[in-house]
């Protein structure tokens, strides 16, 4: 890359890298599970785009290419972390325990999120444009109040990094020193417009201006990634405030399944990214480096084909939920306006002889 | 053995067609789950559709460059798999099984299909799940009851209507399979609805199996005995309102040569204006509605063409003009057609007008309009609107130079900055004596009135 305070620890061909501020602290098994991890998740996000083309979802937003992003940081946070993601991070989702089918109930639009946030420590996706942010920080905010040793984390995009949200949670994580730590997968285009029209600077730096640390990571190499973030999580947890790290990394499909990135973007690009490849680089290295056998890694590829295929399963067996419960948690206590949409809908619905 | 029909879903949040760009398997082709079968090109994206069933292709529907629609047959793959399976298995439904309506012949799956090494077929439990539904379907149309002649007709031959006309049926007892739709295309409209709920339409007798034939309906003011009950001839003598209304009419039909323009007016302003006035407390208890609007644009539009407030006097060969509008009303009383008129109208504001208003048309109802209330009229209104017709082409009063005739406002297409977008409108149509009224000031002033119907606001305003 073209900035020297790139931090990467594992190269594109599987090879370790010096770095004077950062090393693994991870042994075989570890690296083995991030690999299961990535492995998994690329594969039931191929599962999703399929049911999603043969019209068993409404939408699917695909993660190939920022597995490693997503991974790295989502295995940095612990149990009692709380992290608020967009609606792209279905890794994260894997990691804090969150069921493929619960990830993809949003996307059939048989739910309006997929799971209870406090079963998981974990919020559902949020589809307005940077909102999430402002929602990690309040809560960090309220994590200090309560005194509790928690970290936040908040997942947004190189486009949303442009939404006045980011910048007043910004503001307010640097005023009031709240314990979040902000990962900006930066996978380089806001649908169809590039990030260097975002920015004239690298994104990370915009942390400088907001008085705290920004960290631009090779987001595709997920040993880097976890070692950053964990960092940083403990700088908040230990009351030294956000940390902003930019996981440079790069969208490999489509921003979603209604778009089509060729129209917008050379293959030439899409291929100096493959030679980028997260998840070969991490095989390459369990492979060289602790002589794991391709039958050991072939394990995880059929633990793979089999939570996609009970995915399939599950996501065909889901019912529509009635109508009427699109209501239910609008507000925590009845309110006047949501009842009488209840109401209208219940008419409706009647009108219907369903 | 089973053949599974795939059809073509919305691949991105609501397309409604997709043109074939390549296939890439054929007839007679072995596939796997999730094998790209074709290309296709919606109006966001090239996307390839992977197949949902392993199996051999049997028909790829569409040529490439053929324009397919959302959910017509895109191709059939017959799924390879033991009878067991396909007889037990339906959770291959390309549609959620709660609003499949087309996707239903019953049988065939793909899912048993071991694409998987070392791995089990999964538990079939979700089996009767997707089922249910269906079969709740199945037996969801009940007998038809007495009061309920016409069975429930399957999708797509239901008259068609809006959810709000079938809720307002339902609230009323209708079955709104028994209304016939007046509206475009067939289409129920509420005015349907509300024919068919009053007992003396012609609708609602057809619609009821004949049980409200014996209804008597309102003729010349007065009842008369229904088709079936009446005589096969019956003679009313022409007295009272009806005398009256007869003479006048022939009496201005044969002397006023008419002649007629009309207006198609945008008066979503209008409608909304009203609905900001409806609460204000200065106009408590009293009821503005377009008609009001449309009484202050024809006294403004008199006062900026003085001409259209006219009337021809043969016998003094001299037209008068009076600049002063005492504006008829045209009332459909239970006696008949009566046109009392709001003296001085061209001075009242917008709530006298409207409370003078009401007050004429409340006494015509009630029969107590005064003889005195019925001269004089210089220009005149009537409102065609609430017989749900768009225009006509009204006869003059005796003795005034112009009447306007205001349909029914209804939503409608309409172009604002060249974008077809939806708005209330209403067609002024006027008959005008054409002895001392010629077309063009007749144009200028309908179009004036339409003008301040598009922006009343304004035109209120600036008086």
């Amino acid at each position: 890359m073209e900035d020297n305070e790139f931090v990467q620890i594992l190269t594109p061909e599987g090879q370790r890298a010096a770095h004077p501020e950062y090393e693994s602290s991870l042994g075989r098994d570890e690296v083995f599970g991030l690999y299961r991890d990535m492995v998994i998740v690329r594969r039931l996000c191929n599962e999703a785009t399929s049911l999603q083309r043969q019209g068993q979802l409404a939408l699917w937003a695909p993660l190939q290419g920022q597995e490693a992003a997503q991974i790295g940081a989502g295995r940095a946070l612990q149990a009692a972390d709380f992290a608020f993601p967009s609606y792209r991070e279905h890794g994260v989702a894997w990691c804090r325990g969150v069921t493929p089918k619960e990830m993809l109930r949003i996307f059939r639009a048989v739910s309006t999120g997929g799971w209870d946030p406090q079963t998981y420590r974990y919020s559902v996706p949020t589809v307005v444009l940077g909102d999430q942010v402002l929602h990690a920080v309040g809560y960090a905010m309220g994590v200090q109040r309560d005194g509790a040793h928690e970290a936040v984390m908040t997942f947004f995009g190189d486009g949303a990094s442009s939404q006045g949200d980011v910048m007043e949670a910004f503001v307010w994580a640097a005023s009031f020193n709240a314990p979040v730590v902000f990962i900006l997968q930066n996978n380089q285009w806001a649908i169809s417009e590039p990030a260097s029209l975002q920015t004239r600077i690298p994104l990370y730096h915009r942390a400088q201006g907001f008085g705290f640390p920004g960290v631009r990571v090779d987001g595709n190499d997920v040993l880097a990634m976890y070692e950053v973030t964990r960092r940083a999580l403990d700088l908040a947890r230990d009351g030294g405030g956000p940390t902003l790290i930019e996981a440079y990394t790069y969208r490999m499909g489509a921003h979603t399944t209604s778009d089509d990135p060729t129209r917008y973007r050379v293959d030439a690009e899409v291929e100096i990214w493959k030679h980028r490849d997260p998840v070969e680089r991490v095989k390459a290295l369990l492979t060289h480096e602790y002589r794991m056998k391709r039958a050991a890694l072939d394990t995880v590829t059929e633990e793979a084909e089999a939570v996609a295929h009970q995915l399939r399963e599950d996501v065909l067996a889901m019912d529509s939920p009635d109508p009427l419960t699109m209501f239910d948690h609008v507000y925590a206590t009845p309110h006047p306006l949501v009842e009488r949409g209840r109401r209208e809908m219940a008419e409706f619905v009647a009108s219907q002889g369903r | 053995m089973s053949e599974k029909i795939f059809e073509l879903p919305d691949v991105g949040e609501g397309l409604v067609e997709a043109e074939i760009v390549e296939w890439k398997v054929a007839v007679g082709d072995v596939v796997s789950l999730n094998q790209p079968l074709v290309d296709i090109e919606t109006a966001k994206a090239v996307v390839e559709l992977p197949s949902p069933y392993a199996g051999v292709v049997r028909a790829c529907h569409g040529e490439v460059g053929d324009v397919m629609t959302v959910g017509s047959p895109l191709f059939v793959v017959e799924v390879a798999g033991d009878t067991a399976d396909t007889a037990d298995t339906a959770d291959t439904d390309l549609a959620p099984a709660d609003s499949a309506s087309s996707d239903d012949d019953g049988s065939a799956p793909a899912r048993r299909t071991p694409v998987l090494v070392g791995y089990g077929v999964e538990q079939e439990d979700t089996t009767p799940a997707r089922r249910r539904p269906r079969a709740s379907r199945e037996v969801a149309t009940p007998a038809p009851v007495a009061t309920n002649t016409v069975a429930p007709a399957p999708v797509g031959l239901a008259p068609r209507s809006t959810p709000p006309v079938r809720l307002y049926a339902k609230q009323h007892g209708l079955d709104i399979a028994t209304v016939t739709g007046t509206g475009r295309d067939g289409l129920v409209t509420r005015e349907d609805v509300e024919r068919a709920l009053t007992p003396s339409t012609p609708t609602a007798v057809m619609g009821r199996g004949g049980s409200g034939a014996a209804a008597t309906s309102r003729f010349v003011g007065r009842d008369i005995a229904s088709w079936r009950d009446g005589p096969l001839e019956e003679r009313i003598p022409v007295t009272g309102v009806l005398r009256s209304m007869s003479e006048a009419m022939v009496r201005s039909a044969f002397t006023a040569p008419h002649a007629a323009v009309w207006v198609r007016v945008d008066a979503t302003r209008t409608v909304d204006l009203l609905a900001s006035l409806a609460s204000h407390p200065a106009l408590a208890g009293v009821r503005v509605s377009p008609l009001t609007v449309v009484a202050m644009a024809m006294c403004d539009g008199a006062r900026h063409y003085p001409g259209i407030n006219s009337s021809f006097d043969d016998e003094a060969h001299e037209v008068v003009v009076r600049r002063r509008v005492n504006l008829g009303i045209a009332a459909n009383t239970p006696r008949g057609l009566i046109v009392p008129n709001v003296k001085g109208a061209d001075q009242l504001d917008l709530a006298s007008m409207a409370a003078q208003l009401n007050e004429l048309v409340d006494r015509a109802r009630a029969g107590t309009t005064t003889p005195e209330a019925m001269a004089g009229t210089t220009l005149t209104i009537t409102n065609v609107g609430p017989f749900a017709v768009d225009g006509a082409v009204p006869v003059l009063p005796p003795g005034t130079g112009a009447i306007v005739a205001v349909g029914r406002i209804a939503k409608a297409p309409w172009v604002v900055d060249d974008q077809v977008v939806v708005r209330h409108v209403v067609e002024l149509s006027m008959s005008f004596d054409h002895r001392q009224i010629d077309g063009a000031l007749a144009s200028q002033f309908i179009a004036h009135v339409g003008r301040f119907l598009e922006d009343p606001a304004l035109a209120l305003l600036l008086g």
